[in-house]
């Protein structure tokens, strides 16, 4: 199914929830954070949240800034 | 001298703030943070680049034993962008503090004050400690600290000019009204700057082009530290009035060989 990460549309399986989904990007929980459709997802929605067709993600990290 | 600042519930040992952008490399940023004496840095939120991992991490050179993080919302012009962005930071999980901008003009990066005030109700209200990064106008900064804003930052000029304090009566006026404290906020050129911000009353200072665009800004930190030290203390040391148009000899009048 397709969804929309960081701006980019991306084909992922059916019924992935957040966590495995970071897993295959192999990016590091505790240094980022994820949106969905405009919403905050909790750290601890991770293991449970699971994402659909057409799902809208954000997924941000700390970089240079004053 | 425990002279501590504090802002809501979160104590700093130095009243300068550096952040974290524009240097040369995270080496470069890492000795300047150390010289600086600073132990709050300022951090932007952006999207993670998914293509290219092999990049290191900011986080990486960011002790947060030693740095109490201080993510901004640098780059959004909107009440909804704001608190969206202050929202993300928050969940990462590393500071509950947002150093909130909320842009009015692209060219200035001058303050939207409506908007500003607007987003520091509502992340207020959602528990966050919100620094805002104002203008030097007494009105909005009353707004904010009505608004329940922790202590808010008035621009001394706009970011990455140097120009230091443009204003510095506003800048007076805001300090002696305000209850909340005063941290000035960009428009840092030199040390002087610092040390003239201080002497002004200000509780702290921030900065970030200062240092990180100086030819040397190891250096640059260490003269910021130091002048924040300088600045503090002949603010605390309660200065002499200033006399204008009349002088007052130094040496006594009496007793002179005739």
């Amino acid at each position: 199914m397709q969804i929309f990460v960081n701006g980019k549309a991306k084909e992922i399986s059916e019924g992935i929830i957040v966590k495995t989904f970071i897993d295959t990007l192999r990016l590091n929980s505790k240094a980022i954070a994820v949106e969905l459709n405009l919403k905050v997802v909790p750290k601890k929605e991770y293991d449970t949240k699971r994402l659909k067709e057409g799902d809208k993600i954000e997924i941000i990290s700390f970089v240079g800034g004053g | 001298m425990n002279d501590k600042l504090k802002i809501g519930k979160y104590e700093f040992k130095s009243r300068l703030f550096v952040g974290t952008g524009k240097y040369s490399t995270f080496q470069v940023m890492k000795q300047a943070l150390e010289a600086s004496g600073t132990d709050c840095v300022t951090v932007a939120v952006r999207r993670v680049n998914l293509t290219d991992k092999s990049k290191e991490s900011l986080l990486d050179y960011i002790d947060p034993k030693l740095y109490k993080i201080l993510p901004n919302t640098a780059g959004c012009y909107t009440v909804d962008e704001a608190v969206r962005t202050a929202r993300l930071a928050r969940e990462v999980g590393l500071s509950e503090m947002i150093k909130l901008e909320v842009i009015g003009d692209e060219k200035t990066l001058y303050p939207d004050l409506s908007g500003l005030i607007e987003a520091t109700k509502l992340l207020v209200k959602e528990g966050f400690t919100v620094l805002p990064y104002t203008s030097d106008d007494l009105v909005t900064a009353l707004r904010l600290e009505d608004a329940g804003a922790s202590c808010v930052m008035p621009l001394g000029a706009p970011i990455g000019s140097g120009l230091g304090i443009i204003n510095t009566m506003n800048i007076q006026i805001i300090i002696n009204r305000l209850k909340v404290p005063v941290i000035v906020d960009a428009g840092v050129g030199t040390a002087s700057d610092v040390a003239v911000a201080m002497e002004l009353g200000a509780d702290g200072v921030l900065l970030n082009t200062g240092i990180a665009l100086a030819k040397d800004p190891i250096n640059m930190a260490r003269a910021m530290k130091l002048a924040m030290e300088s600045g503090r203390l002949a603010y605390l040391s309660g200065r002499i009035p200033k006399k204008y148009f009349v002088a007052e000899p130094s040496s006594p009048t009496e007793g002179k060989i005739k």
